[in-house]
């Protein structure tokens, strides 16, 4: 491990990686920071950009625009209670009665040393678990890895929108049946292209995210008639108030970091949960954790209350890369961009990655560290500038991001087609998302329809055709009985509604 | 009866599964692949059924809570006008050229949002499309066509 930890530091430490993380945590924070758009828009975009790279600065740049979107995210919902992320909203329920008390600095500065603290804290249990089971991932069969990859997308549309586990359902099969596009893996025989050159190769995964994420979220902007500028108006970006905290904040901070970092981890690494459960479940167990007194400030600008959700964000970010490095299955709408990322660079994640590559793996994980200090000190004297962007109006930005949408895949393809097709889907989605159909789970399919349909194969080839390949391995059916104890909960749930 | 908008999506799905699997079923396979275990078609076809099946399920399901949506705040008008310019700049990018397209779209794209401000807009659209390319054909090496560039002998 010390060899590992060391290569990784080695890599992460170069001149050209360092800066990517840097470049990477602030665009992450200034997109991030826009209302609407989150992590995963980010990673979106910034994907055309990595493919001049080799793979460790692609993924380092997009590690740094993960956590500083997070991060960002938290600006906004501070600053102007309007959380970028679902991920960030647990953080609007002290930190906006914080700022409008005029403690708007001190806020964001408690957000920047949670995130931090439960960034760095759970950096450190990835670099103990990720190897660890890596190595016990190794007995996984393709039937664990089938079964494991349809609780994935159970888990993923259980959690991605409450009570919306049918439409979630259905965004999985349309993610889906959009990776059978083009030439099968096995026998190049095409499918679905009717007759088109352009769609022989299956539609792109940056098409996709993009026109999912980044587009669509453009066009509702304009569709739903939002202006983000427009919240900024009510609060000064100017004046902020002091970021330095006094010692009894420092003593509050001390004691909530630890616990929810732990509960952050935890659930970063389960599939389909991640940071909005943990953010969640953070804020609520540290209600119950402190004194009465201290419980009733919570909701009106409690210190506890912003540093839990802060903290378990993070370390949920953090705790999603474990099934993602170890298992090459990702457990979040966000992980599921980088895994497709990884596969464009020609890297397949899983538990030989930290043989096969380890310079990748170990880049990442030692870059995490430094992603946070670097955030850490770049974002809290920047604070009152960056917060300036949150006033840019959407007659530009909205341009911008379909700019820079169309010209990320343009630039990749050079093929107008793909521009119309990513157009058409983006129209597609919007009219989706106005109905609550949630999209994380589709790009989720999307990148795991081809593991899966290739584990299915081999299952099936060696049960001979039998189903009994889903109860043979004792593996594979306390995977599936996880599956379906999901199912059933959902199906309770809704009954008993 | 009034029909609500998600179900009529979850038929468009079930219309959209059929489909698929109409089409799954078309795919042609060796013909020694024909009675395999699992070939080219095996996992459409699933996906297929599952498709209608889960459709099939939201249609038949009653709607707990209302999901609709109020059409009067949608901006439908000012969506349609900003695809439109989107779907030009798609068709013209290789004619014109990235530089003079991309400008171009851009500016269309603040004017019709409602931005009245020329210099900005012309500052938000050809500098800022030069810097744009600067980067990616001289720092990325990403080799950009642009015919009309290339006429005026700005680009090689």
């Amino acid at each position: 491990m010390i060899e590992g930890i060391l290569l990784g530091l080695k890599t992460a430490l170069s001149f050209t990686n360092l800066l990517m993380v840097m470049l990477g945590c602030i665009m992450g924070t200034v997109i991030g920071m826009l209302p609407g758009l989150g992590p995963m828009t980010a990673i979106a975009l910034m994907i055309p950009i990595t493919y001049g790279f080799d793979p460790s600065t692609g993924l380092i740049l997009m590690a740094g625009v993960y956590y500083g979107a997070v991060f960002g995210g938290s600006t906004s919902s501070i600053l102007i209670n309007a959380p970028g992320v679902p991920g960030t909203v647990a953080t609007t329920f002290d930190g906006y009665p914080m700022a409008q008390q005029g403690k708007a600095g001190k806020a964001l500065a408690i957000a920047a040393y949670s995130s931090f603290s439960g960034g760095t804290i759970a950096a450190i249990f990835l670099l103990i678990a990720a190897p660890t089971l890596s190595k016990v991932s190794l007995a996984f069969r393709s039937p664990d890895y089938f079964a494991l990859m349809v609780l994935g997308l159970t888990a993923v549309s259980a959690f991605s929108a409450k009570g919306q586990f049918l439409k979630a359902i259905m965004m999985v099969v349309l993610g889906l049946m959009l990776a059978t596009v083009g030439q099968d893996s096995l026998s190049d025989i095409p499918r679905f292209i009717f007759n088109s050159m352009s769609l022989s190769d299956g539609i792109s995964f940056i098409l996709i995210a993009m026109a999912m994420f980044a587009m669509s979220e453009a066009l509702m902007i304009i569709f739903k008639g939002k202006d983000p500028s427009k919240a900024t108006k009510s609060i000064s970006l100017s004046e902020l108030g002091s970021i330095r905290l006094d010692k009894e904040e420092r003593n509050k901070m001390l004691k909530t970091i630890p616990r929810s970092s732990v509960i952050g981890f935890l659930i970063g690494v389960l599939p389909g949960a991640g940071a909005t459960i943990a953010s969640f479940l953070a804020y609520g167990m540290e209600r119950n954790f402190v004194k009465k007194e201290e419980k009733e400030k919570f909701g009106k600008g409690s210190v506890h209350g912003l540093a839990a959700p802060e903290t378990a964000n993070n370390a949920a970010c953090s705790g999603a890369f474990v099934p993602l490095l170890t298992l090459g299955i990702p457990g979040s709408g966000t992980t599921a961009v980088m895994l497709g990322a990884l596969l464009a660079f020609g890297i397949q994640p899983g538990p030989t990655l930290y043989m096969t590559n380890p310079e990748v793996f170990w880049s990442v994980i030692m870059s995490m560290y430094i992603g946070m200090v670097i955030l850490l000190i770049l974002n809290l004297p920047l604070i009152p500038y960056i917060a300036r962007l949150l006033a840019v109006p959407r007659n530009y930005l909205v341009p911008l991001i379909l700019f820079f949408s169309v010209a990320g895949i343009y630039l990749i393809s050079f093929n107008t087609f793909d521009i119309f097709l990513m157009i058409g889907l983006a129209v597609l989605a919007c009219g989706l998302r106005l109905y609550n159909f949630p999209m994380p789970p589709l790009i989720l399919a999307f990148v795991l329809g081809g593991m899966m349909e290739e584990n299915l194969r081999r299952s099936l080839l060696i049960s001979d055709g039998s189903f009994n390949f889903l109860w043979d391995r004792p593996l594979t059916a306390i995977i599936l009985g996880g599956t379906i104890l999901l199912v059933s909960w959902q199906i309770y749930k809704s009954f008993k509604k | 009866m009034k029909i609500s908008t998600v179900k009529i999506i979850s038929l468009l799905f079930f219309i959209f599964s059929l489909f698929y699997l109409y089409t799954a079923h078309q795919i042609r396979v060796f013909s020694f692949d024909e009675n395999a275990a699992f070939n080219a078609k095996t996992f459409p076809i699933y996906l297929g059924y599952f498709g209608m099946f889960i459709a099939g399920l939201k249609i038949i399901l009653p709607e707990k809570t209302s999901e609709e949506v109020d059409q009067k705040f949608l901006n439908y008008k000012q969506t349609l006008i900003l695809v439109l310019i989107m779907v030009t700049y798609g068709s013209i990018i290789r004619s014109v050229g990235f530089f003079f397209s991309t400008s171009l779209f851009l500016i269309s794209s603040y004017y019709f949002l409602g931005e009245r401000r020329w210099l900005r807009m012309f500052m938000l659209s050809f500098p800022f499309v030069a810097i744009f390319m600067f980067l990616v054909h001289g720092l990325l090496d990403i080799y950009l066509t642009d015919p009309i560039l290339k006429a005026l002998g700005v680009m090689g």
